[in-house]
């Protein structure tokens, strides 16, 4: 008797278990810095999808005539059919012609793309070391002690040795920031897999003879899901400030693709007299970040409650 | 205690083991001759010879790398082709700017982020405490070469207060090197004051919760007593902690802040080693920071005793 009214018990707490999984996510997209930087960041994503449609001209087409215009000065542009086209520069151009506003837009697309792919990429290899780290006992030593190791060369120190083993380009660039975040994300997956494995729940699953990889993915995995994205949020807005700091010291992406790590790459030069082709790209970049860091504040503070009390 | 020291000692050679791995593969996973690599563009047959029989690159992989490590451990980092000089020499010519600028940024950052940290503690959700909050997320989020330009832009170009790049050895002329140092420290603290901000400011609310503040508090002790003394020194752990792992953001704030500001400091020789695909000189630089950041972080956490008499080696 008394068996089946555990039994019962047992499984009304699972039920509101899992709607409580579900309403955690609910709160997470009610949190008001998760809408504040979501807002930006989508506006910041329709710019980067939408930049062919938006005023913008060619990024990469040069134009001697029309070099380095203060912003707000019209140009005459001569279309390839031989007709002329009258156009306000809102950003002005750079030193090669350049119509910045079109650079800035399309250089969101870079910095969305290299935040987005570093973020999954290093989430996506940290989880599988960082399992394989706190369920295989042998294994944990040696993969500890890389990890450990990776980590004493600061961040930017390795992506740039990575960049220069690698030679520049937008694959190479994403890697190069991809290799120091896996360290960080590895710890992470550890510690929980290490402190879950403990919980009679997990030692239940072994008892009745779970195989090993059913028992990581079904049993483990779920409690690494809410601080993974936690933590992935915020290596997407360091890996857009890496690479624009790479790009802006010229072993970066390929000064053709317009980044606005780029951008401001080129304007250094001539930036006493020419402030926009630094201000309006670093406005952008810093803007996007703020949206992330915002974002992964509010995440933090309603998937995480844990960590939100360490920091 | 030198139990504990010499516990901690043997634990980073592991670290540093892979740290030194690392930087000898780096050459070998370069695409070509590691030789011809190291001799640059412009190097003669016989140069490149000479170098593989230097580095006995004909023999196998594990001779070569105690070769290296052998020349590494007596202080041989081999020779820059790029720069015409033996990369310790060039090293040694290099450390004074970026050293000097650590040095301000730390002593600028901390002096700053400390006292605004415990304040906000002090005054939780205050117009203070959210000021410093938000101030902490925008630090993190402005990238440094941004700040740097902003404050050449106000203070040298418009108010023409500062000179604007530059440096000037501190021998030379003291004023000018200190003049030339003021905006890369700024430039380079901010991010820094975010982050200490912050974690002074969490370690500190969680202290005044304890019993011994109020304690504290019920003898009568002055607040700025109760603040300095019981909560400030209880909450130095964490605070030293992060200072030390901020280290690697100073490290690479600094590659990008002597490029804005033209110091020929290390961080800038660093991008002109990468940009001239000079590997000696690369191998090196991110060997020295890399030792750098585990000796610090091996002498804070040594320093912990001396702030929380609790922790016992």
């Amino acid at each position: 008797m008394s068996a089946i009214t555990e039994e019962a018990v047992d499984s009304a707490s699972i039920a509101a278990a899992s709607t409580k999984r579900k309403s955690l996510w609910l709160v997470a997209i009610r949190n008001p810095n998760v809408i504040i930087g979501g807002v930006i960041l989508l506006t910041m994503l329709l710019i980067a999808i939408l930049a062919p449609f938006l005023g913008t001209v060619d990024p990469q087409r040069i134009d001697p005539a029309a070099r380095n215009k203060k912003p707000g000065t019209e140009i005459t542009y001569r279309l390839d059919d031989g007709t002329t086209m009258k156009r306000v520069a809102i950003m002005g151009t750079d030193s090669l012609g350049r119509d910045v506003y079109s650079r800035v837009l399309y250089g969101a697309r870079v910095s969305l793309a290299v935040g987005v792919a570093v973020s999954v990429i290093s989430v996506a290899i940290g989880m599988v070391i960082g399992l394989v780290s706190g369920y295989i006992r042998w294994a944990d030593g040696i993969i500890m002690r890389i990890m450990d190791g990776l980590m004493a060369i600061p961040g930017i120190l390795l992506a740039i040795a990575l960049v220069s083993i690698w030679r520049a380009g937008l694959i190479t660039v994403v890697f190069a920031i991809v290799v120091p975040d896996v360290p960080r994300v590895v710890r992470l997956v550890r510690s929980i897999v290490l402190t879950v494995r403990e919980e009679p729940y997990v030692e239940g699953a072994i008892s009745v003879g779970t195989p090993t990889w059913i028992l990581m993915f079904r049993h483990i995995l779920p409690n690494t899901v809410a601080p993974l994205i936690v933590q992935g949020t915020f290596l997407a807005a360091a890996a857009i400030l890496t690479e624009a700091a790479l790009s802006f010291l010229g072993i970066g992406i390929p000064p053709e693709i317009p980044s606005w790590g780029n951008i401001m790459a080129e304007g250094r030069t001539l930036f006493r007299v020419f402030p926009h082709n630094i201000l309006y790209p670093g406005i952008f970049l810093a803007l996007t970040v703020l949206a992330i860091n915002i974002m992964g504040d509010g995440l933090r503070d309603t998937l995480d409650p844990k960590m939100s009390k360490k920091v | 205690m030198l139990d504990f020291i010499a516990r901690r000692l043997i634990a980073i050679i592991p670290v540093l083991a892979v740290v030194a791995v690392f930087v000898f593969l780096m050459l070998r996973l370069t695409p070509g001759d590691p030789a011809a690599v190291i001799a640059g563009d412009n190097a003669t047959s016989d140069q490149i010879a000479d170098i593989r029989t230097k580095l006995g690159l004909d023999e196998p992989i594990w001779t070569q790398f105690a070769i290296w490590i052998g020349n590494v451990l007596q202080g041989n980092f081999g020779e820059s082709f790029f720069f015409k000089k033996t990369v310790a020499e060039l090293i040694a010519q290099r450390v004074e700017p970026t050293l000097a600028l650590a040095i301000c940024t730390l002593l600028f950052a901390v002096s700053v982020s400390v006292p605004i940290g415990v304040m906000a503690a002090y005054r939780q959700g205050s117009l203070l405490d959210r000021a410093v909050m938000g101030f902490s997320v925008l630090g993190f989020s402005v990238p440094g070469f941004v700040i740097g330009y902003c404050l050449i832009y106000v203070f040298a170009i418009e108010l023409g207060w500062l000179p604007v790049q530059g440096y000037v050895r501190i021998g030379v002329n003291f004023w000018q090197f200190l003049e030339r140092m003021v905006l890369p420290s700024l430039t380079l603290s901010v991010g820094f004051i975010a982050l200490i901000s912050r974690i002074t400011r969490a370690s500190v609310l969680e202290v005044l919760n304890e019993d011994y503040i109020r304690t504290a508090r019920a003898k009568g002790l002055s607040n700025r007593v109760v603040l300095m003394r019981h909560a400030l020194r209880n909450a130095a752990v964490p605070i030293l902690t992060v200072i030390g792992l901020g280290i690697a953001i100073l490290i690479g704030g600094a590659v990008v802040t002597e490029s804005v500001f033209g110091l020929p400091g290390l961080g800038r020789l660093t991008v002109e080693a990468v940009l001239s695909r000079d590997f000696p000189t690369i191998q090196t630089v991110i060997l020295l920071f890399s030792v750098v950041y585990v000796v610090i972080n091996l002498l804070i956490d040594i320093s912990y005793t001396l702030f929380d008499p609790r922790i016992r080696y």
